[in-house]
């Protein structure tokens, strides 16, 4: 069998399928206009009107949750470094001490620039 | 299970560049505001420097490094001293004088009060150097990944710098910001392509390493839909970061939007780690699928050439038609690949080289046309700058001719050196295009040339800055490295010849 051929197919049937679900949608689908239906996002929340300080959303989340990766990381690293510490030796020692010091450096920018700071 | 082995010495350059970034981190947290700048340029001007002179001690290396997932070799070192260079003279321009074209606090909203109170008390942030040399060392280490997951991660490390830094410039923020925005959509759809491919090349080669999946091509004969499936999203991923056409979308926006210091940074590395990349996969890792890219690459390379070429010819905006001139350069540089030989390889690694110092060169230039509210990149504001400023004129006049590939500049021996490659193996169908493609492109160029000389000034106000000492030396060196590389071009092609090989 020609290898290009399950890759057509499979082209095929993804083109098909949104193809198909377009159409069965425009002519199946009920239609009834009202207000939430011409919203940007029809999810039932109006996006406006804005939140105090012009509908900026507040960045202390996002920054928070980075933080977090920041660590969570560091942790996904050192939990299989600790298991087989025996074995690396030196070497994995050396390298863990790189690694949390690249993360202190990360996290101690963050510090200086006020990121800890939730007000 | 014993430890890996790490080769510190001939990672040397790459590891230079990320320890001054991290300490340029440190700078920017710690230092005193008012030596952060003079630090900050020190720093990274010595890191660059450093990492040259260690690169120029290895260059004789040709192994696998790192476990095998880097290979630095003869390739690799030409790729990455090109990188660094053209590094060096980017973080010139950055450095320019006052940083007139960055933004005191890229987090302030555009407009407010706030942006306005940094600018006035000139409490300048200084991110920019450390997210450069970032930018750098992931430029550096994109050619030399022999694997497929080190590969990405580079990609990562190289883009997620550039997504900031496009959003810097001081000038009409909201392009800038929205060249961010879309700079960064667009790369992180084009990453995802990029994975998925790397995951279907994986599920069939049973392997990441580049080694690995040669070994798979040759045991398989190269006929699994996995693989074919798997490397034309790894090719999407891959356009997208060469700006090949029909992933060239985003070229025009973020070069126009960008600080132009930054878009003269990333047009040359950028392009540089990009195409090194896909030298590698396409010679090394992939060689023995050459039937089944090569028409694809093909068809590629001639699309770009000719969106490049013609819609550059309908653009009102200096910035959008060297983007569009970048685009058609993808175009020619593909022809590189599709060559498939040791000409193929020299000939896009000359291309690459003479390449970045014009266009460096090029938006080096273009920052010093201004008037009171900046840089002035409509074009038709541009005319009579040759009876104006003639050795700005001048230059740039030379810097276009560059980019066309007439004879006695850079341009043409690049081109010409990919052009006879390709013919060689066979592929006519991508030189004609090219050549054709090369007279359109001709057109532009000379377009602007005469619109400088043969038009009379608008009294608009614009003129020409009188630059610092850093922007001048970047420009003293992008043209005399355009005029000596087109008229005697054989030490470079030369050197790059005898270095330009794979490690086993």
């Amino acid at each position: 069998m020609n290898p290009y051929l399950p890759i057509i197919a499979i082209g095929a049937v993804g083109f098909g399928f949104a193809a198909f679900s377009v159409v069965a949608a425009a002519i199946s689908g009920p239609r009834r206009y009202n207000r939430s239906k011409i919203d940007a996002y029809e999810c039932g929340i109006e996006p406006t009107p804005q939140a105090a300080g012009g509908g900026r959303f507040p960045v202390k989340y996002f920054l928070t949750a980075m933080l977090f990766i920041i660590f969570d990381i560091e942790i996904v690293f050192l939990y299989p470094w600790a298991v087989s510490f025996d074995q690396l030796g030196l070497f994995g020692i050396v390298e863990m001490f790189i690694f949390i010091a690249t993360v202190f450096i990360a996290y101690g920018y963050v510090w200086r620039r006020g990121g800890l700071e939730w007000d | 299970m014993n430890a890996p082995n790490i080769e510190y010495g001939i990672l040397g350059p790459i590891l230079i560049v990320l320890a001054a970034a991290l300490i340029g981190v440190l700078i920017e947290a710690f230092v005193s505001r008012r030596y952060r700048y003079i630090l900050q340029t020190g720093t990274a001007f010595a890191a660059v420097a450093l990492a040259f002179l260690q690169l120029v001690l290895i260059r004789q290396t040709s192994s696998k490094a790192a476990v095998s997932s880097m290979s630095i070799d003869g390739v690799t070192i030409v790729l990455q001293g090109s990188v660094l260079i053209f590094g060096f003279l980017g973080l010139l321009l950055i450095a320019e004088r006052g940083f007139q074209s960055f933004t005191a606090q890229a987090a302030a909203i555009p407009g407010s009060n706030e942006e306005q109170k940094a600018l006035v008390s000139g409490l300048q942030q200084t991110e920019v150097f450390p997210l450069t040399l970032f930018a750098i060392s992931g430029a550096m280490l994109f050619p030399a990944a022999n694997d497929l997951l080190t590969l990405f991660v580079s990609l990562e490390v190289l883009s997620l710098p550039l997504y900031l830094m496009a959003g810097l410039s001081q000038r009409r923020r909201l392009l800038s910001q929205e060249a961010a925005l879309k700079y960064f959509l667009l790369g992180a759809f084009s990453s995802a392509f990029f994975l998925f491919g790397s995951a279907f090349i994986y599920g069939q080669a049973g392997s990441t390493t580049f080694d690995g999946i040669r070994k798979s091509i040759v045991e398989s004969g190269g006929s699994d839909q996995f693989l074919l499936v798997g490397l034309a999203l790894l090719t999407v991923g891959l356009l997208f970061k060469v700006s090949a056409a029909p992933f060239h979308a985003w070229t025009p926006d973020v070069y126009q939007g960008s600080p132009t210091p930054v878009t003269a940074f990333m047009a040359a590395v950028t392009k540089v780690a990009a195409f090194g990349a896909a030298i590698r996969i396409y010679y090394f890792a992939v060689g023995g699928l050459v039937w089944s890219w090569r028409p694809i690459l093909i068809a590629i390379s001639i699309v770009t050439m000719a969106i490049g070429t013609v819609i550059a010819i309908a653009q009102k905006d200096i910035k959008r038609v060297l983007a569009y001139s970048a685009i058609a350069h993808s175009g020619f540089l593909l022809t590189g690949i599709i060559a498939l030989s040791k000409d193929g390889l020299n000939a896009t690694l000359i291309y690459l080289f003479t390449y970045g110092f014009t266009t460096i060169g090029t938006f080096a230039i273009v920052t010093l046309v201004r008037d009171s509210g900046g840089e002035v990149s409509d074009l038709n504001r541009w005319a009579g700058l040759g009876k104006r400023s003639p050795l700005v004129a001048g230059t740039f006049t030379l810097f276009l001719l560059g980019l066309a590939g007439i004879p006695l500049t850079s341009g043409f021996v690049g081109k010409f050196a990919i052009f006879t490659a390709a013919y060689k193996s066979g592929n006519i169908s991508v030189v004609v295009a090219g050549v054709l493609a090369s007279a359109i492109a001709a057109f532009f160029y000379i377009r602007i040339i005469v619109m400088m000389y043969f038009s009379d000034p608008v009294e608009d106000g614009t003129s020409v800055v009188i630059p610092s000492a850093m922007t001048v030396a970047t420009i003293a060196i992008c043209a005399v490295a355009t005029l000596v590389m087109g008229i005697y071009p054989q030490p470079v092609i030369s050197a790059i010849n005898s270095l330009a090989f794979f490690a086993g």
